[in-house]
């Protein structure tokens, strides 16, 4: 088993193209997480779940028979409403108090999501067909669904086009302005209350957008949300917040772990090793931290 | 002082006779005993110490599978029972079931404890939402890892040794009754008398200002470490306890299911006030009521009431049953209120 890395090197490439791929996606959700994190201090439990809703709108087009593609332009829209409806009816009674109030009623919010999808659209796995095919390199050793490069294109180029937006435009400017200081933001004329709940909304819209990828290159299921918010969380802390080419890099990292635990230990043990490296990270980070405290003494 | 010992001995006798006065809600009130006990305990992290644990269930579920297997694999081939599933081609007889049972809840009383106290070190250092998360990591892995493990069944789950045909068709229920009835006594007991020591005060001290309780020469790390043993210890009985009533373990859905359980102890114990003694039992007692009602008459419903419950809750309830109790009759609670100051609160409202 341990061998088969060396021996194998195609299994190797198969596996970091796969997770390079993925981890752009993981990326882009990160992306957001780290966005609310830094803005209101909020934790969502919900990310994951706000991901998986986005491919469902992405696969009810498909269904209807338009192509799931179009669901990257749609489902980012009602997202974004969805996002702000969530926004005005919970979020912001927690925004500014404890942490764990905002991970706990997140963490409410996403139960009643994955009940609803439940409800909604039954407990089947699916996936929208793209019908993209698929490109074979280095004598059809390796085998790369193009639906997966289309998603990183796709996540790269929103991730891009967000990242000016934030930089340019005067809404993107207040945002970093309440990051930075909520109250001298306000005191200068921000309305942050708004900020917020543009924040919220933008974040719902990136996840709506992975969820319309995943839905074309993997699979959705109502349950399968909150690994994908342990992954997003996990890139932030890794990569620290406002630091977009740790998280980029970072997603990238956990892709090909995910990819490489996938081959090593089995398909069963996947998500499992994916919580457990979560673990380590926190416990790792924590001797770390720990050991700086100590050089302060 | 006399009041609560006769307040307690008639909790006691209520306890012992209630499987006789309600007869058919056995399995329900030893249901509400575990709940009880795993809100009592998540409350000693929770509400007196601060640190906002989602990861108990690790625990209750380690002492569930670990309760079944030592019951098992006591007196059979642990691997064989598990292939065979449902069809059940070793029976335990009454002594060996008693036994494995005895022995079982003992192992998964004491190996969650000391797991939990290996785990302590590097876990406990974290801070607030980071503590959070990691635990929340750590009761999925454990649920998705035990999924993936073949000799205790891995994905179809394993069957818990069936009750011996003794004492009529009321044993089974009456004999889990009593252990997580006796369970919750000896919790009961142990966390009260936990409370009121320095022990608590180190707690509470913690939960209020770790760095400052720390610059006060308090090895904050040892009683963090201590707390969470005394928590894992009850929650794998409980678990241990809960596996044999059930008779089918599942790691996702019931060893750790950190969608109910994980989340149950920690909604019981805000529900009924967080960082009391009496709270999390009344919280969990109204939760369980609720739950079931809601369970029976809104099937398919339960998680959309769920989440919105967890939701309401936290944020127009965060005080629990206890805090607005306290609010309002402050007197009970041993403290001295101004009336002029009171009068002065209620103007300006």
């Amino acid at each position: 088993m341990d061998f088969m890395v060396f021996q194998y090197p195609m299994i190797t490439i198969q596996a970091c193209l796969d997770g390079v791929l993925l981890g752009v996606l993981f990326a882009l959700i990160a992306y957001g997480m780290a966005l609310q994190w830094g803005v209101m201090n909020i934790i969502n439990i919900a990310q994951g779940d706000l991901v998986i809703l986005g491919g469902y709108i992405a696969y009810f087009m498909y269904l209807f028979g338009i192509h799931p593609a179009w669901g990257v332009i749609v489902s980012p829209f009602i997202m974004y409403f969805v996002g702000i409806g969530i926004y005005k009816l919970v979020i912001n009674k927690v925004v500014d108090r404890d942490l764990f109030i905002s991970i706990l009623a997140t963490f409410g919010i996403s139960i009643l999501f994955m009940q609803l999808m439940n409800f909604a659209f039954g407990a089947d796995v699916v996936l929208a067909n793209s019908g993209y095919g698929t490109t074979f390199l280095f004598d059809s050793n390796v085998v790369l669904p193009n639906s997966k490069i289309f998603s990183a294109i796709v996540s790269i180029a929103f991730a891009i086009c967000l990242v000016i937006y934030m930089k340019k435009s005067k809404l993107g400017r207040a945002i970093r302005a309440t990051a930075q200081n909520a109250r001298a933001a306000k005191i200068l004329g921000v309305d942050t209350e708004k900020v917020y709940a543009a924040t919220f909304g933008i974040n719902a819209a990136l996840c709506g957008v992975a969820g319309a990828l995943i839905s074309i290159t993997f699979t959705i299921h109502p349950y399968m949300g909150l690994p994908y918010t342990i992954r997003s969380f996990m890139i932030v802390i890794v990569a620290g917040l406002g630091n977009l080419p740790g998280v980029a890099l970072s997603g990238m990292g956990l892709g090909v772990f995910e990819e490489f635990a996938d081959y090593l230990l089995g398909t069963e043990f996947r998500i499992g090793s994916v919580f457990l490296l979560l673990v380590l990270i926190l416990v790792y980070r924590r001797f770390k931290l720990s050991r700086k405290r100590e050089y302060l003494k | 002082m006399n009041k609560n010992i006769i307040l307690y001995a008639a909790i006691l006798i209520f306890g012992l006779a209630a499987p006789f006065i309600f007869p058919a809600f056995k399995v329900q009130l030893s249901i509400l005993c575990v709940l009880i006990i795993l809100a009592v305990t998540w409350n000693i992290q929770g509400g007196e110490m601060g640190y906002n644990s989602f990861g108990n269930i690790l625990f209750y579920g380690l002492g569930m599978y670990l309760c079944a297997s030592v019951q098992v694999g006591m007196f059979f081939p642990l691997a064989e029972w598990t292939e065979s599933g449902g069809e059940k081609t070793f029976v335990h007889t009454p002594t060996q079931f008693f036994q494995g049972m005895a022995v079982g809840l003992l192992v998964a009383a004491v190996v969650p404890t000391i797991v939990a106290g290996l785990i302590g070190y590097s876990i406990l250092g974290l801070r607030g939402h980071y503590f959070a998360i990691c635990t929340l990591g750590l009761g999925v892995a454990a649920g998705e890892i035990s999924g993936g493990i073949e000799i205790i069944g891995a994905g179809q789950g394993f069957t818990t040794p069936p009750f011996p045909n003794v004492g009529g068709l009321e044993a089974r229920g009456e004999f889990f009754y009593f252990c997580s009835f006796f369970a919750l006594v000896i919790a009961f007991v142990t966390i009260r008398a936990i409370y009121s020591t320095r022990f608590k005060l180190i707690l509470n001290a913690i939960r209020d200002n770790e760095d400052k309780a720390e610059a006060m020469g308090i090895e904050t790390m040892k009683y963090k470490i201590i707390g969470w043993m005394v928590s894992a210890f009850f929650c794998g009985l409980a678990g241990g306890i809960m596996g044999g009533l059930v008779g089918y373990i599942d790691s996702t859905d019931v060893a750790f299911d950190g969608r109910e359980m994980g989340v149950f102890m920690v909604l019981m114990a805000i529900l009924g006030g967080k960082g009391t003694l009496w709270g999390p039992i009344i919280g969990a007692t109204v939760f369980h009521i609720f739950k079931e009602g809601f369970w029976t008459f809104f099937l398919g419903w339960q998680y959309v009431a769920l989440g919105v419950l967890i939701v309401v809750i936290v944020i127009y309830f965060p005080e629990g049953i206890m805090g607005w109790l306290r609010e309002k009759y402050p007197e009970r609670f041993g403290e001295v209120v101004d009336e002029a100051d009171r009068k002065a609160q209620v103007e300006l409202k």
